[in-house]
């Protein structure tokens, strides 16, 4: 369980990042907090050449209201955005999935960037970001790119980035109300399933983690005008991959009683 | 050593200084270099907490950190933080509750539990258990654990 043998650069400005990431192609990777990337060097699932490690990098740890909503920079930590009180302000939904994600030690490292970036579909972030459709702001050599969550989750652990792109940061659009609720086998281990939840006056969101290859809105769930309803409309919305311990039915079952709980609070 | 980098680092308050292969993660380093032996290795994979380490006043998975990213921290374990007589109260109370369970957890253990002990608040016994909740391992149970922490965090002025 030792990591592959890799370079590593640690770059002081995005202009350099970027000559990194160009001139290694397919063979670098970016490193921000490392919670998920070093777990999969240190069990081979991943051997890359060179990680550029983004951390020196000014500029990408703000956390900035403004009137639509909160732009958090990609290094801004899961700790980070758990004490904060800007996001308890402005994006409540980020504060109340952060305390799901890891342990205290991993969420002292872990990053928001690292997570949307990974598109971990059994991640909580993707899933917030999906509830509020936020916005991802993409940077390169050729300047700025911003795509909406809906845009950005292509498939499993497949997003919008090219290679060479960095995820600056993501903003997330006010909403009503929101709720997050997660069941897991064990406190702060990897969702069985989980929702994100938001509402804008009469008009709700529900975007589930650990249901498909990316993190899924419930369109029809979404629509419905009552909770029975909303519950029925999630088979048609949902057809979650079985894991080692729970059959695509019992998921299914699990997504329901969350929406269930949810939908009592928005 | 491929791709060696120059990194300095200050351990326990001693500055060192050595070229470490990037693919060598926090946890190995302390252990092989620097003999700092009680930060253990369970998982390597972010797991078990038995790494747990300070970085820069923050508890991390000394695992889940490549020694390279350590370049310019201060780094603080086991040894540092029982040497200075820190964790002299949590130490006390898990050797009278006899807060052991294997034991391999032990010092990823008070580290978690001081990180805690140092936010001065009082916890309920789930608090407790949900910020040691990265550290279980193999066994079960943990209540001598819990007990021990309750006790010192109760008896904080």
């Amino acid at each position: 369980m030792k990591a592959p043998s890799f370079a590593y650069a640690r770059p002081g400005t995005l202009a350099e990042a970027f000559d990194l990431l160009e001139s290694h192609g397919e063979g670098a990777r970016i490193l921000a907090g490392g919670q998920s990337l070093i777990p999969s060097l240190n069990m081979r699932l991943s051997s890359p050449e060179l990680l550029v490690d983004i951390t020196g990098i000014p500029g990408l740890s703000k956390i900035e209201a403004s009137a639509t909503g909160l732009r958090i920079g990609a290094l801004v930590t899961h700790a980070q955005i758990e004490k904060s009180p800007d996001v308890r302000k402005h994006a409540p939904l980020l504060a109340q999935a952060a305390p799901h994600i890891a342990h205290p030690a991993i969420r002292n490292r872990g990053t928001l960037g690292g997570s949307l970036a990974l598109a971990d579909p059994a991640a909580e972030y993707p899933a917030c970001a999906l509830a509020v459709n936020a916005t991802f702001i993409l940077l390169s050599k050729k300047g700025e790119r911003r795509v909406k969550a809906t845009e950005f989750f292509k498939g499993l652990f497949e997003t919008d980035l090219k290679s060479a792109e960095i995820l600056a940061a993501a903003e997330f659009p006010a909403v009503d109300n929101s709720a997050f609720v997660e069941l897991a086998r064990r406190h702060g281990d990897y969702a069985i399933v989980g929702l994100a939840a938001v509402r804008t006056g009469s008009q709700k969101r529900f975007a589930f983690l650990g249901a498909g290859a990316t993190p899924v809105l419930a369109v029809n769930a979404s629509k419905a005008s009552s909770v029975e309803e909303a519950r029925q409309a999630l088979e048609k919305d949902l057809d979650p991959p079985a894991d080692l311990y729970h059959s695509s039915p019992t998921k299914l079952h699990l997504a329901g009683v969350l929406l269930e709980r949810a939908w009592s609070t928005l | 050593m491929e791709h060696a980098v120059e990194t300095t680092l200050t351990v326990n308050g001693t500055r060192v200084s050595r070229r470490i292969a990037p693919r060598q993660h926090l946890v190995d380093f302390l252990r092989d270099e620097l003999g700092l032996t009680g930060s253990h290795i369970g998982c390597e994979h972010g797991v078990c907490g038995a790494c747990t380490v300070r970085v820069n006043g923050e508890i991390v998975r000394g695992c889940l950190m490549l020694a390279v990213q350590a370049n310019g921290c201060r780094v603080d374990t086991i040894e540092g933080l029982s040497d200075s007589g820190e964790l002299k109260a949590l130490q006390k109370a898990f050797h009278e509750k006899n807060a052991l369970q294997c034991g391999f957890c032990t010092p990823g253990m008070l580290m978690a539990a001081q990180d805690l002990v140092l936010q001065k608040k009082k916890c309920s016994r789930e608090e407790i258990r949900s910020h040691i909740s990265g550290n279980y391992c193999r066994c079960t149970g943990y209540q001598a654990i819990v007990d021990a922490i309750e006790q010192v965090l109760n008896g904080q002025s």
